[in-house]
């Protein structure tokens, strides 16, 4: 009896404390009918979802919808993702406008007119990948949700910290936060990387990269409902942010930067022709690994922690869980200070590669 | 022929025990770098004291570039 209670106050603080491991799993697990699976568990938690899943809570899943907007062949259709009723192996058919959908592996298939053997209405290849025809799915997902949400988080801080200035320039409130990180990036990062020349032009751009990433990263910490999505985890939100760089980087670059990418000055002919095609293939090289970087990061640092709360369900046992508590705590003071280093990398990197574009040479 | 044989080989292998071994290779090197790092810098810090808020900074800056030459191995490993 003591040991139950004990246990059962173990496993409450350790739902308290994550969020994807749910009540159902638990109780299975008791019972023993179904191995928890990990890597699934944390496979879900890393990708995007067509509705927010907050917990299970006696086998049901709790969860927000939210806007599945598909494109297809006969136009726009839009219906909410609890239609599916929390199915995601392509059981539960939607019909809206005449056609006919389905959600597996959260994915949005047309659906076949009967169903399989396992009641599924897609088809599938030996791989058992889905073969069915897909619409332009532009839905409102979990990472999109978190998307708006941190612009709306943005806007509202800095439109508070606008306003905190006096007369004479002092910041009060919010702004007194916020100045000093504005001023670290256009003094520390900005200035001495782009040069005194042409710094200004970037500042909004540098700006809105480092607030973007850090805001987006922290969100990504926070275990509890409207945050927690993976977003800068997300290659494609990485992606499209290398992608920016990478065409700012391409457009502002002068005569020079072609030139010591092409034909460098003051090297043989030879050892010319053996360096363009290296140097070229750095142009793509730079915002790829800028890519990479933030999205393994922060991917990874939420891997770690799902990964030693799970060590409880791996051990199946509650004594194992001071150990992880305290190891996911320990990782998660870690990873407070590698998003904020992982944002200010990923805009000082812009800045250097943006800066290196424009650097004037004296041949 | 060998070709056959190769993809024969492909699929008998389990590729989780390769992706094991390349994050520990991974782990190793980095441990390596944030090593030399760390001495360095702690290293710095005992001779120039004064110094030790700006190559605390940059210590860290540089950690964190080692760490993620490390974790592109991991997400290599993690995909199969």
């Amino acid at each position: 009896m003591q040991i139950n209670t004990t246990r059962a106050f173990l496993y409450s603080l350790f739902i308290g404390l994550s969020f994807s491991v749910n009540a159902s799993e638990i109780s299975e697990e008791k019972e023993g009918e179904k191995e928890f699976n990990v890597t699934d568990m944390i496979m879900h938690h890393i990708k995007d979802a067509h509705d927010f899943h907050i917990m299970d809570w006696n086998g049901h899943a709790v969860s927000i919808p939210l806007p599945v907007i598909l494109w297809t062949e006969e136009g726009l259709v839009t219906f909410m993702s609890s239609e599916f009723h929390h199915d995601d192996s392509g059981n539960v058919v939607v019909e809206k406008g005449g056609q006919k959908f389905v959600k597996y592996h959260e994915e949005i298939y047309y659906a076949n007119n009967t169903p399989n053997e396992q009641g599924s209405y897609v088809n599938f290849d030996e791989e058992h990948h889905a073969t069915n025809a897909t619409p332009l799915d532009f839905s409102i997902t979990k990472l999109v949700f978190s998307m708006f949400l941190s612009i709306i988080l943005l806007l509202i801080i800095f439109g508070i910290s606008a306003k905190k200035y006096n007369s004479d320039g002092v910041p009060k409130g919010i702004a007194k936060f916020t100045e000093p990180l504005v001023v670290f990036i256009r003094d520390e990062v900005a200035r001495p990387n782009i040069g005194e020349k042409h710094y200004r032009r970037f500042m909004p751009f540098l700006l809105t990269l480092f607030f973007f990433i850090w805001i987006n990263n922290i969100m990504g910490l926070i275990p509890v409902f409207p945050f927690s999505a993976n977003l800068s985890g997300n290659i494609a939100f990485t992606l499209v942010l290398a992608l920016i760089t990478f065409v700012i980087t391409t457009f502002v670059g002068n005569k020079d930067y072609w030139k010591h990418i092409f034909w460098m000055p003051g090297l043989p002919v030879p050892m010319k022709i053996f360096l363009a095609p290296i140097e070229f293939m750095g142009i793509f090289i730079k915002p790829i690994s800028l890519m990479i970087r933030l999205f393994a990061n922060i991917t990874a640092g939420h891997i770690i922690v799902l990964s030693l709360i799970s060590l409880i369900f791996i051990a199946k046992s509650a004594w194992v869980s001071p150990a992880s508590i305290f190891f996911s705590v320990f990782i998660s003071v870690i990873e407070v200070l590698v998003v904020a280093i992982q944002a200010y990398i990923f805009t000082m990197l812009s800045a250097l590669y943006i800066g290196s574009a424009m650097e004037e040479h004296e041949h | 022929m060998s070709l056959a044989l190769l993809q024969e080989a492909a699929t008998a292998v389990d590729y989780g025990a390769f992706a094991a071994i390349g994050a520990g290779l991974a782990a190793i090197g980095a441990g390596i770098g944030i090593g030399r790092i760390g001495g360095s810098a702690m290293e710095a810090m005992a001779r120039q004291p004064e110094m030790q808020g700006k190559l605390q900074a940059s210590a860290i800056v540089l950690l964190a570039f080692v760490e993620a030459v490390a974790l592109f191995a991991v997400v290599v490993s993690l995909i199969k």
